[in-house]
């Protein structure tokens, strides 16, 4: 026993210094910075760039975005299995290009970059405005071109109002008989019939591409606005809503008519995104990446791996954290929770809900499905059965509350996908019987208790400094397993005992 | 403000804290690989049998699949009382007590009336594992019903007392009789309201009651003065509880045991994880009594010795005058 105690103890506290230590040398030797100073939206946009094989050598040509339009560049990498690989930078921009003599099975090359936003001000393309050329217009086109454009040309003051008052009818859904007939019978797509309705009106005109950033997406495709010369200056717009204006968080690909993707040799080619947004100080990235090099440390990161994954470690070593928690709130607080790591499933969810909609949607659903499950604890089913519907029920549940919430405009309860389904109907089926064995009072006890410390995890997890820790010192996580260690071997009176044995007191 | 105790007094009175047992008591003693003789009560009961000849509620017969149902509820029909117990349950839960009949239906202890279908859908729960320690499938056993002591009728409302307690290597540690309350719903569990009134261990003489951890000096439903309360047969309780931990291999356990009219006490179930709130219904803490145990155990190998040793160190005089 002795020696079992004395063992836990070396191994603990072993791990615990080798954590710290670590931590330290990063931070004082290489310079992470320990506690964030400024934070800086850093994204990492990986652009992953799929095709099939075609007759003949394969080309791919990737247009690489600029620094110009308000983001700065951290780094950027290409990966090019087999390929022969090569930036070109000309008058017309950067481009990377993928070339191969022959391809037998499908093919990916990815491009990865790392930016931030200096800026939300956009400079003035390089180019004078001129007006690209029109399409060859049949004779019934260009009358109905005549008749859209100079019907909106009298509702209109300037440029920017006719643009503005052009998107509205572009709108999807419109019912404008010229707007359909023009869009069917230019067979040119949305976008550049707006583009040629605009030379026509002499306006000059060119889409924007780009990326609408959201944190943890994985399929994002490119974005198309408008950015039209009023005269004076360059005025972007978005054919989606007819706004005016950058959106927030669009990063800007490609500012001009050309293609973002060309593939020769090659078919059914797409490219798709996936990003990851870190809260950052820029001095913990910018260091980083200039030692990654350097240091073997630095180079087995998680910032090594790519961005999709990275998303995933960024959830996953956070669970530590508010196992933490929970190990601490039932060995040293005694609070009785219905299932030991159920809360922190349910912290993780309300990180994604934000908490007090993530605690209705909880509530709700818990609610609504224990007394749907009092109606099927009648129906004598057998529990395998009983659970699966209550699983069924939950997931009806929440596809009314997305619907719903959908329509009302709450968008974060859309978000009640990220609670976990099975859980919750397990969560449901124990409470229920728990309240037909040992009476409400219990479930409340529970109930409240597992809300409690999945609460006091969202916290935790929710804290900025929690986030910057566990992800840039992962090696952390060694010193919270000797805490954890030490924690399983406390054997002192817990918080909840003080009140339980209370009556004691009459000894004294 | 929340009427609490220090941790200092705890100490001081020897109180055992969850960690604590957990650790130093139930991790120490109870061997993890013996935990199904205790777990698993139908093996309870036949090591019990086979083992020391000690006595047991009469066994009726066992369901473990579902088709065996139909032919369980005919055999049932039989019977005039009985109890379906989860082979693998914990806390008492899925414990079903019939104790009479009226034509086709069956009367639970507290009175409700129930017909067969709704016996088969808590056999089929129970099968389910929805009773049992982490869900998984299980048996049902069914049992004769205790025809529980009548001097002990006052000190328990629709239900059957039973009398907790706590053996360590051959030595019981302390006890408690276990009384079930209208708001425990006639279920001997404390976590429910029922009462727990702590036991001399020289005499089965009462020393204190507490229900949900306030100490009380009635039964809430019957007015019977807990004071007056005496177990007979004492001896032979205390001898059977000290003989399980032999039985099992495991040190540290607690005992459940009934006292029947006609056969006397019987050992219904087992636990190798005791709980802890027996000491506010003695008054008194584990530990130093823990302490004292292990000069025992180490004095003497002699079952009857160690009991002995036992009564005379824990009787109320020798702790009021320590």
């Amino acid at each position: 026993m002795v020696a079992s105690k004395t063992q836990i103890l070396v191994i603990a506290v072993t791990l615990i210094v080798f954590g710290l230590g670590l931590t330290l040398y990063k931070s004082i030797t290489l310079g992470l910075p320990l506690i964030p100073d400024q934070y800086q939206d850093v994204w990492t946009i990986e652009s992953k760039v799929s095709f099939q094989p075609a007759d003949g050598p394969v080309e791919v040509a990737l247009s690489l975005p600029g620094d110009h339009n308000g983001w700065a560049n951290l780094n950027e990498n290409f990966s090019s299995s087999g390929f022969g690989f090569t930036v070109i930078e000309d008058e017309l921009g950067r481009h990377a290009r993928w070339t191969k003599q022959t391809l037998d099975d499908p093919a990916t090359v990815y491009y990865k970059i790392q930016v931030y936003q200096q800026s939300r001000e956009l400079a003035s393309p390089s180019a004078s405005p001129t007006l690209p050329k029109l399409l060859k217009l049949t004779e019934d086109q260009e009358k109905a071109f005549a008749f859209f454009v100079g019907n909106l040309r009298e509702k209109s003051v300037d440029d920017e109002s006719f643009v503005s008052l052009l998107l509205q009818e572009f709108l999807s859904g419109t019912t404008n008989q010229e707007v359909q007939f023009i869009l069917n019978s230019t067979h040119v797509g949305k976008i550049n019939a707006i583009l040629q309705l605009l030379t026509f009106a002499g306006i000059p005109a060119h889409p924007i591409k780009g990326i609408e950033l959201e944190d943890g997406r994985r399929k994002q495709t490119l974005s198309v606005l408008l950015e039209i010369y009023n005269g004076k200056q360059w005025v972007v717009f978005n054919p989606d809503n007819g706004a005016s204006g950058l959106p927030e968080d669009f990063f800007i690909w490609e500012r001009s008519d050309d293609a973002v993707l060309t593939v020769i040799g090659g078919k059914k080619s797409k490219v798709e995104f996936a990003l990851v947004n870190n809260s950052l100080p820029l001095r913990t990235v910018i260091s980083m990446e200039q030692q990654s090099n350097k240091f073997a440390l630095l180079d087995f990161s998680i910032y090594a791996l790519p961005v999709e994954q990275q998303g995933i470690f960024k959830g996953l070593l956070l669970i530590p954290v508010a196992a933490l928690v929970v190990v601490f709130m039932r060995v040293f607080v005694g609070l009785s929770t219905s299932g030991t790591f159920m809360p922190i499933l349910i912290a993780l969810a309300l990180i994604q809900t934000t908490l007090l909609v993530g605690l209705a949607i909880f509530l709700l659903v818990v609610g609504v499905g224990l007394w749907i499950r009092s109606y099927l604890s009648h129906m004598n089913l057998l529990l395998v059965s009983r659970v699966a519907s209550v699983v069924i029920v939950v997931i009806l549940l929440m596809a009314v509350i997305a619907i719903l919430s959908y329509k009302l405009g709450i968008d974060q309860a859309l978000n009640v996908t990220f609670f976990p389904t099975i859980i919750l109907a397990w969560t449901i089926e124990r409470m229920s019987i728990l309240w037909e064995e040992e009476g409400g009072h219990e479930v409340l006890v529970q109930g409240g208790g597992s809300l409690i410390v999945a609460v006091l995890a969202y916290v935790v997890l929710a804290n900025h400094y929690v986030e910057h820790l566990t992800f840039n010192f992962p090696e952390l996580l060694i010193t919270l397993l000797g805490v954890i260690l030490l924690m399983g071997k406390y054997t002192g009176y817990r918080l909840s005992e003080l009140y339980r044995f209370r009556e004691m007191k009459k000894q004294l | 403000m929340i009427n609490l105790i220090s941790p200092k007094s705890l100490r001081s009175l020897g109180i055992l804290g969850m960690n604590r047992r957990n650790i130093s008591f139930i991790g120490k003693y109870n061997k993890r690989s013996n935990y199904r003789l205790v777990d698993d009560k139908l093996l309870t009961k036949k090591i019990a049998m086979a083992k020391g000849g000690i006595p047991v509620p009469e066994l009726y017969g066992v369901v473990e699949y579902l088709f065996e149902i139909d032919g369980f509820l005919e055999e049932i029909k039989q019977r005039d009382s009985f109890v379906i117990k989860p082979v693998q349950g914990s806390g008492g839960k899925g414990i079903l007590v019939v104790t009479g009949r009226d034509g086709e239906d069956f009367i639970k202890s507290s009175g409700v009336k129930i017909d067969s279908s709704d016996l088969r859908h808590h056999v089929t729960n129970t099968l389910a594992g929805l009773y049992s320690l982490g869900g998984r499938n299980d048996r049902a056993m069914i049992e004769g019903l205790i025809n529980f002591d009548p001097s002990l009728k006052d000190y328990s409302y629709e239900g059957v007392p039973d009398i907790r307690v706590i053996v360590f290597e051959g030595v019981p540690l302390m006890a408690m009789m276990r009384c079930a309350t209208h708001k425990s719903d006639g279920k001997a569990n404390l976590h429910q309201g029922a009462v727990g009134v702590g036991l001399d261990i020289a005499t089965g003489q009462s020393v204190s009651a507490v229900q949900n951890g306030v100490l009380v000096t009635r039964h809430p439903d019957t007015n019977a003065v807990f004071a007056s309360l005496r177990v007979p047969d004492w001896d032979k309780v205390i001898e059977l509880a000290a003989g399980c931990n032999e039985m099992t291999g495991l040190g540290y356990i607690g005992a459940d045991i009934v006292l029947d009219k006609k056969f006397g006490p019987m050992m219904l179930e087992l636990n190798a994880r005791p709980g802890l709130a027996i000491q506010v219904a003695n008054q008194a803490g584990l530990i130093q009594r823990m302490a004292i145990a292990q000069e025992i155990v180490a004095s003497t190998d002699d079952p009857a010795q160690r009991i002995q040793q036992a009564k005379e160190r824990f009787s109320n005089a020798a702790l009021a005058t320590a």
